[in-house]
């Protein structure tokens, strides 16, 4: 369904380049639900955006994304038009700003739609109606503005206009940020039920490796602009870096986390001064001293699963 | 040390309705605690630490600090802030990009006019866990990671020598792999020092990282309370089940539906009825409808506002 092959993004600033993805391959099968988990500046929204070029035109795009085998960075920019909302369509995070806020729910549902000639008149309405049931909205709320509607509200709108031309992809980047503990569990449970019903492949980008394992089959780690690691979701981790992330959001009830806190020392590193060796060899716990120097592509360690570390092994 | 007896805050609200943000909550942070105040946007977890800080007038109740109830004079606010110092969240948005972080910690201390500053300032960064701390006097907020940045600004409440820190979602804008640390230093500051604490949260795990104990609200009252390990793993109120349900190592999810309900319109009977997964599973009272429960006292054992769970 969607396979990146090298894709890289630098973005051009004054006085030279900052590498914000540096070589990322992976590949969603159909039906399958990926999460990309990393932290601020680890280049996973870059790699969201870089999907269907949304980067701004400072960024420079390489490698390949193909969608359903034709690749996006190469399209002319009619198919381009096509290929969003009807083949892969976006939700992102902040649903507040991605809703305009004087025109009605139904008009913005329908406006995919109608630009892409899939549905006018009454079959667009009654398709807007379906839809909004789809996200568990009442219909009335065709006629309501964005600010009548709660955060989970119109994080359900986002979903549905992202559904609306009946996509084979959904890219959902950090889809429950923002919103509070139940009205996100809402909102998890809604698009599970979603890529269930659909057959729709999900692509979801979050710092928070719980979500992400609660959704997604399988996960993939970034740091530095780089996959760490990629893996089935039920297995454990092998990689520090993904461990460390792990460990930072504790599970209720672990006397192992109980008054210990744990985390890991310094800061992610900047992409414009990033550390030689392993990018992460600064902050590893159990680094060796050929972390320095040398550098490790990902690797098999274990069943389904890949880790670039000098420490992983079959 | 630091108590809310009765504590009620309301603000005018849309269409003459008033908002009851606070609505009879009863709360203690003993010498040396650390007490989790956990709750949804909209509970009214903000509006209470703010009043704990003298920053807001309770319409009724009180606030007391070390058996002396709080009166709102200049004087006597500026000698409470000597001892009860705010932590916020967002250290971009709370510290001013065109001081350096020798200005912004040494502010505390000039308005309360401490002799040697310059000590004053080293030896808060220091306790905050910027060392060596003269290295980032003259440095901008900018030129600091996020972890460092909210250093500064625990640094900040340091620098006056506090008794209590009260932290509304100390690392809620922090990466995930720097909040282990921040979380770490508020022990550290509490073993060290004896510090106690008021973290205001919407997260459970930081609550089981760090609190002694746990007040969860909802729509402005404590519906439980009580240790940690009590509260979080046998959890009595439905409100603190549920919540504990959805995390994502849980197995059986109650997901509650609707919105967290509004503070200009508490329902009669438990405010949580409407909700209540017990109540829709037809497992309530007749009480529960109809029948307001009364406001939990500020013990420290397990403390429940429910007509089902409560003994």
């Amino acid at each position: 369904m969607l396979e990146l092959d090298e894709l890289t993004v630098k973005y051009r600033i004054a006085g030279g380049e900052v590498p914000a993805v540096r070589g990322v391959s992976l590949s969603v099968p159909a039906g399958e639900a990926l999460g990309l988990a990393g932290e601020s500046g680890s280049g996973k929204s870059s790699v969201a955006l870089a999907l269907l070029r949304l980067l701004p035109r400072s960024a420079d795009v390489g490698g390949r994304v193909l969608l359903d085998g034709e690749d996006v960075l190469s399209m002319r920019w009619g198919r381009l038009r096509a290929v969003r909302w009807s083949s892969a369509s976006i939700v992102f995070q902040g649903a507040q700003h991605g809703l305009n806020p004087v025109r009605r729910i139904g008009d913005q549902i329908a406006e995919p739609l109608l630009v892409h000639k899939l549905a006018s008149g009454a079959v667009a309405d009654r398709r807007v109606q379906e839809l909004l049931s789809q996200v568990g909205l009442p219909a009335w709320r065709a006629r309501s503005y964005p600010h009548e509607l709660s955060g989970g509200q119109r994080q359900r709108v986002m979903i549905a206009m992202a559904l609306a031309c009946e996509p084979q992809l959904i890219i959902a980047d950090e889809p429950t940020t923002a919103l509070d503990l139940m009205v996100q569990a809402q909102v998890l449970t809604l698009i599970r039920r979603l890529i269930a019903d659909h057959g729709i492949s999900l692509l979801m980008i979050s710092h928070d490796l719980s979500v992400l394992a609660d959704v997604c089959d399988r996960l993939a780690v970034m740091y530095a602009g780089r996959l760490v690691e990629v893996g089935p979701s039920s297995g454990e981790f092998r990689h520090p870096y993904s461990q460390a992330l792990a460990a930072a959001f504790p599970t209720v009830g672990d006397p192992a986390s109980r008054l210990a806190p744990r985390g890991l020392a310094g800061d992610p590193p900047d992409p414009q001064q990033l550390p030689g060796g392993c990018a992460f060899h600064p902050r590893c716990p159990v680094a060796l001293e050929t972390c320095a120097t040398s550098d490790v592509q990902l690797r098999a360690s274990g069943a389904g699963r890949t880790a670039a570390c000098v420490l992983v092994g079959e | 040390m630091l108590e809310a007896t009765d504590l009620h805050v309301e603000f005018p609200g849309r269409g003459g309705n008033r908002a009851r943000a606070v609505d009879g909550v009863n709360l203690s942070v003993g010498a040396g605690e650390i007490v989790a105040l956990v709750g949804e946007s909209g509970c009214g977890k903000t509006t209470l630490a703010r009043t704990l800080l003298g920053l807001e007038r309770p319409t009724s109740g009180r606030v007391a600090y070390d058996g002396a109830p709080l009166s709102y004079t200049g004087r006597a606010l500026r000698a409470f802030r000597r001892q009860v110092q705010l932590v916020l969240q967002d250290p971009m948005g709370s510290l001013n990009p065109r001081h350096t972080v020798y200005e912004a910690v040494a502010e505390g201390p000039r308005i309360h006019g401490l002799p040697d500053e310059e000590s004053v300032v080293a030896s808060a960064l220091a306790r905050a866990g910027l060392r060596p701390p003269e290295r980032f006097f003259q440095r901008y907020p900018h030129e600091l990671s996020g972890g460092q940045r909210q250093r500064v600004v625990i640094a900040g409440a340091l620098a006056l020598d506090p008794k209590v820190l009260i932290a509304d979602e100390p690392v809620a804008s922090l990466d995930a792999s720097v909040r282990g640390e921040i979380l770490a230093l508020l022990l550290r500051l509490r073993d060290d020092l004896g510090l106690s604490a008021l973290v205001v949260t919407h997260d459970l795990g930081l609550a089981w990282n760090i609190a002694d104990r746990v007040a969860v609200m909802y729509l402005g009252r404590i519906v439980e309370s009580g240790p940690t390990e009590d509260v979080l793993t046998n959890p009595q109120h439905p409100y603190t089940q549920a919540l504990l349900s959805v995390l994502p190592e849980s197995p059986n999810r109650i997901v509650l539906t609707g919105e967290p309900p509004d503070p200009t319109r508490v329902p009669a009977g438990c405010r949580f009825h409407p909700r209540c997964q017990l109540v829709a599973q037809g497992n309530g009272t007749a009480a529960c409808g109809t029948q307001p429960l009364p406001i939990l006292p500020a013990g420290t054992a397990v403390q429940v506002a429910c007509h089902v769970a409560a003994p």
